[in-house]
């Protein structure tokens, strides 16, 4: 579970020192980056002023289209597909104990399979399309969805679901009312592993066969030399991933919002 | 949350639960022989269970595979090594000095989510296929992941204990030591398990993708070469090893944690 911190008392109120105190680190790495790379003459690395100055020719809203729309689509399909299933295969495993004890080594085990190894395996039964990404990107995100979810449904109070059982709250109503509600913090700790395999299984399904994508022009740059363009491609990805990373944190924080309400008030009264 | 680990049952639960995986285990690896044996998928996609088994078998008599292995290894157990170091003395670091976790937590949430295969052309373009490139990668991934748990780990260190530590005027290196490692070393243990599986999934994928030496390498080789049942092989045992990871790690963790009352939250990110 991603546990918000607890705000804390903030001993230096004053906003503009706050605001230093985000902004200070970076804009110190910043500068320090700008004057390192000034005068490099390294092919490799290249002075930050070339790549700030590449960006806008490389990443054109023509390109955006092209790659980064593609991507993010086949991502976002991937993770869908993953969330349902895991989701709901999670909820049956974890509500019957049979079932759960005879699924568990073999889950186990597939779990424990470097997810980016399945990208040959699935290559060979979907080809190298839009399918085979979308496939690789499920494959790999679906276990600490699976996982995270048998684990959270199996913890749900037990006083809870008798409670429940005795007011006749059984069937879909039990699981959407007690069970999904109560394991939700455990699943969104799945999704959010999720979300982060879910992008390097992105880029990488695009880095072994694919026409178009950020994987695939950024691996294009780097056969082609053209370092600072690369070097931009590694940018995109890295505000990609902190932007997904954003606004799964956004949502997190309105879907679970009564769950870390009760958590800081049951700290605040020990 | 707490994660109940073993729920009752006693001795008697426990080995009809490992009978009830066992059967799971044969069941999935008779489905794996049944569904290309009946022609539901095509052998040459998915060869059945024992001719994986066979080509498993033929892979432990080659001398380059035990060289392969080693190599995988080798880039993992560097990789996490270096993370887990690093992890640990920046998180503690970067909480004890005032100020320095106020500074940095920005920084922080902004590189955390960059994603470490971003870094392989780079990787590519410096090192090559070295180990070196892979080591960049699984560096970058896991360092993260001990980071951020050091650092949750420090945050929970109780204020009286901290104060009393203070008012006996222990010094801030016998603070460390005794009041703040062993509130974070669950945090960090944690951390240490997530690491080590992240480090694969890093050490094989570069190998994967770059080409550096290693199983990852091998099984991109099979790929190309159409050696369909020797690539299954291969990912069985990447696999058995993220197995044996996860449970090497479940243990070191409660060998270490031995004294520590109560199963932790466990602080997932």
């Amino acid at each position: 579970m991603p546990p918000e911190p607890p705000t804390r008392p903030n001993r230096w109120g004053a906003l503009p020192l706050r605001v230093l105190f985000v902004v200070a680190l970076p804009a110190l790495l910043f500068a320090l980056w700008w004057l390192a790379s000034d005068g490099s003459t390294n092919v490799y690395w290249p002075p930050l002023r070339t790549i700030l100055k590449t960006f806008p020719d490389v990443w054109t809203r023509d390109r955006l289209r092209a790659d980064l729309v593609p991507s993010l689509l086949r991502l976002l399909a991937g993770y869908t597909a993953a969330a349902v299933v895991g989701v709901g295969v999670g909820t049956v495993i974890g509500s019957y104990r049979k079932v759960r004890a005879v699924c568990e080594p073999v889950l186990e085990f597939l779990r424990a399979v470097p997810p980016p190894v399945l990208v040959p395996v699935i290559m060979l039964f979907a080809g190298i399309g839009d399918t085979m990404k979308i496939v690789v990107i499920a494959s790999g995100c679906v276990w600490p969805i699976l996982l995270n979810t048998i684990e959270g449904v199996r913890a749900v109070d037990s006083v809870m679901s008798e409670t429940a059982r005795s007011y006749g709250i059984t069937g879909p109503a039990r699981i959407r009312s007690v069970v999904l509600p109560s394991a939700s913090p455990q699943i969104f700790a799945g999704l959010r592993q999720a979300l982060s395999i879910g992008i390097i299984l992105m880029v990488i399904s695009e880095m072994f066969a694919a026409s178009n994508g950020l994987g695939f022009t950024i691996v294009q740059f780097q056969r082609g030399f053209a370092i600072p363009d690369m070097w931009t491609g590694i940018l995109v990805l890295g505000l990609l991933g902190f932007l997904l990373s954003v606004v799964f944190q956004l949502v997190e924080r309105r879907v679970l919002g009564w769950y870390h309400g009760l958590r800081d008030s049951s700290r605040r009264s020990p | 949350m707490t994660r109940k680990r073993v729920r009752g049952g006693g001795s008697t639960g426990r080995a009809v639960n490992a009978g009830l995986g066992a059967a799971g285990l044969a069941a999935f690896l008779a489905l794996g022989e049944a569904v290309p044996r009946l022609g539901i998928v095509k052998e040459r996609y998915f060869p059945p269970t024992s001719r994986i088994a066979r080509a498993l078998g033929d892979q432990f008599t080659e001398g380059t595979f035990w060289t392969d292995l080693g190599d995988t290894l080798t880039g993992w157990a560097l990789g996490l090594a270096i993370a887990v170091g690093a992890g640990i003395v920046v998180g503690v670091v970067v909480s004890v000095v005032p100020y320095l976790r106020e500074t940095t937590a920005s920084t922080i949430e902004f590189l955390r989510p960059i994603p470490s295969v971003a870094l392989i052309p780079l990787a590519v373009l410096l090192y090559g296929t070295e180990l070196r490139s892979v080591l960049l990668l699984v560096v970058y991934a896991s360092f993260w992941q001990v980071l951020v748990q050091v650092m949750y780990g420090v945050r929970d260190v109780d204020p009286v204990a901290e104060e009393t530590a203070r008012s006996y005027g222990l010094g801030t290196w016998a603070r460390v030591r005794h009041v703040l490692w062993p509130t974070a070393l669950p945090y960090v243990m944690t951390g240490v398990r997530l690491a080590a599986a992240v480090a694969l999934i890093l050490t094989v994928t570069a190998e994967l993708v770059i080409g550096a030496p290693g199983l990852g390498a091998r099984i991109a080789v099979a790929q190309t070469s159409q050696a369909v049942p020797e690539m299954y092989a291969l990912i069985v045992v990447t696999g058995l090893l993220g197995l044996l990871i996860n449970v090497g790690a479940r243990s070191v963790e409660r060998y270490a944690l031995a004294w520590h009352q109560s199963v932790r939250g466990e602080v997932t990110v």
